[in-house]
């Protein structure tokens, strides 16, 4: 499938219906994000609160069973941080 | 020809519905459509009318069971006047940009303030940009055939686009007139089995209704505006069968006495009439006058409507409605934009009249056209329009 910029008005489907569904998952909605949220590990219990509240399930367990975000959707809006029974999670402004 | 019937022009608008075997009508009743809807909730219950009726708490919510119910491969109709068309506004836009051939008969009514139950055409109007393909009628029976005709335009796949089909309410809604029916065969020769360009399958899942992202809205806008101008020759098409099925032959815009006129009316439904009326008289005194009526309104036919007007010098347009603060009539702006820059552009004066039911006789007509006299000897600007029969 073409990227969105390669798309000429010809190639939408009639009606703009998306055949291809579940596509959405290709949308980088991390890039709207101005805070990065950073797990201390040596503070964490990985009870998963996170995990759960984490409106775009963008939380993912790790092996060692802690939790992080997946910088390519996380929008960095901070609930994590804002739920973590520990504090151990803090938002940190990006750089770029 | 066929016997015709004594009839009400809603319940024989109703009755095309029918015959045209739709699937699913979901509508509020308003007043001048509420006839229509309510012979068509009549059908359903006494059995005639295998279809479903969904009888909805609000306009908004017509207009999105028609969005769903046409989404899932169902012919779908609904109707509203004036208050209703604007409280489905948002999900109107919406039905033509997802290209669902839903069609709607829009029983023409005052939009308020003030309230007003009666006839002109400001509901129209206020979405004239909405997408859909957009045509008026005249008459009862030019209602009739058009319910037959819009469902073939907006199901035929080369176009897939909604229908507004205009009726002047009380003035048609409510009048008998002498109705031709068409019999079940011609109705079925005519319009063939809808067959959805995208259908709602479990087996085949799509995303109707997505995010448009600004990397991505204005390829969806052009397409939209494609489909609507390429639907022309289709809708062109539709009408040259009707005309074999019928002998009822229409075209996107029609003339009456307009040969060798040098000032021609323009008009858009039931009151072309009228203006018929005063022309006839107006050319039995001797004067060069003819009437240019408009049954396309979008997609906009303007090669169709420069053919028609000719030679005329002058175009008296014949609005009812007010954009406010601006270039007077809605319609008198389109014409104006459409002769603008060609060689021997006509002069277009500009009455608002009819509005709010508010009549309009032959002999005002008249009047208007010796008001255009004397107006051309001056000069007319684009934004000069006159509010006929105010009172100062």
């Amino acid at each position: 499938m073409k990227s969105e910029e390669a798309l000429s008005w010809k190639d939408l489907e009639v009606g703009c219906v998306v055949s291809q569904p579940g596509n959405a998952s290709q949308y980088r909605t991390g890039d709207w994000r101005s805070m990065r949220p950073v797990v201390h590990r040596d503070h964490c219990i990985r009870c998963g609160v996170c995990y759960i509240f984490c409106p775009d399930m963008a939380i993912r367990k790790t092996d060692e069973g802690y939790f992080e975000a997946d910088l390519y959707y996380c929008k960095g809006c901070g609930i994590c941080a804002q739920e973590c029974i520990t504090g151990c999670i803090s938002m940190v402004p990006e750089e770029e | 020809m066929r016997k015709r019937t004594g009839i009400e022009v809603s319940i024989a608008a109703a009755e095309a519905v029918g015959s045209a075997n739709v699937d699913v009508i979901a509508a509020y009743p308003i007043t001048p459509q509420t006839h229509i809807v309510e012979h068509l909730s009549e059908l359903v219950n006494n059995g005639e009318l295998d279809a479903q009726f969904i009888p909805v708490e609000s306009e908004h919510s017509a207009m999105s069971v028609c969005c769903g119910s046409s989404a899932a491969g169902a012919r779908t109709f609904t109707c509203t006047s004036s208050q209703g068309l604007a409280l489905m506004n948002e999900i109107v836009f919406i039905a033509a940009t997802l290209r669902l051939p839903i069609v709607m008969i829009l029983a023409n009514r005052s939009l308020s303030g003030p309230l007003s139950i009666w006839n002109d055409h400001t509901d129209v109007m206020s979405i004239r940009d909405c997408g859909w393909i957009q045509v008026f009628a005249e008459t009862g029976q030019e209602v009739y055939d058009h319910v037959m005709f819009a469902f073939k335009v907006a199901e035929n796949p080369k176009v897939s686009l909604p229908v507004i089909l205009n009726m002047d309410g009380f003035i048609l809604t409510h009048v008998i007139e002498p109705i031709e029916f068409w019999e079940p065969e011609q109705v079925s020769g005519y319009l063939p089995t809808f067959k959805p360009v995208n259908a709602l399958d479990p087996d085949r899942p799509t995303t109707v209704g997505a995010f448009g992202l600004p990397g991505i809205f204005t390829e969806a806008k052009k397409a939209q505006d494609m489909a609507l101008i390429e639907s022309k020759p289709e809708i062109i098409k539709a009408w040259e069968e009707l005309g074999q099925v019928t002998g009822r032959h229409y075209r996107p815009v029609e003339t009456h006495l307009a040969e060798g006129a040098e000032t021609v009316f323009l008009t858009m439904g039931s009151i072309g009439q009228t203006v018929a009326m005063a022309v006839e008289t107006l050319r039995e005194r001797g004067e060069a006058v003819g009437l240019v009526k408009l049954r396309l309104w979008r997609p906009f036919p303007f090669e169709e409507l420069r053919r028609a007007v000719g030679g005329a010098k002058r175009i008296i347009v014949i609005d009812r409605a007010i954009s406010y603060g601006g270039t007077g009539g809605p319609v008198a702006s389109e014409i104006r934009a459409a002769f603008y820059g060609e060689e021997n552009m006509p002069v277009v004066t500009n009455f608002l009249c009819g509005l709010a039911g508010r009549d309009v006789t032959p002999d005002d007509y008249i009047a208007m056209y010796q008001q255009t006299r004397r107006m051309v000897a001056g000069r007319v600007r684009q934004e000069d329009y006159v509010i006929y029969g105010v009172r100062e």
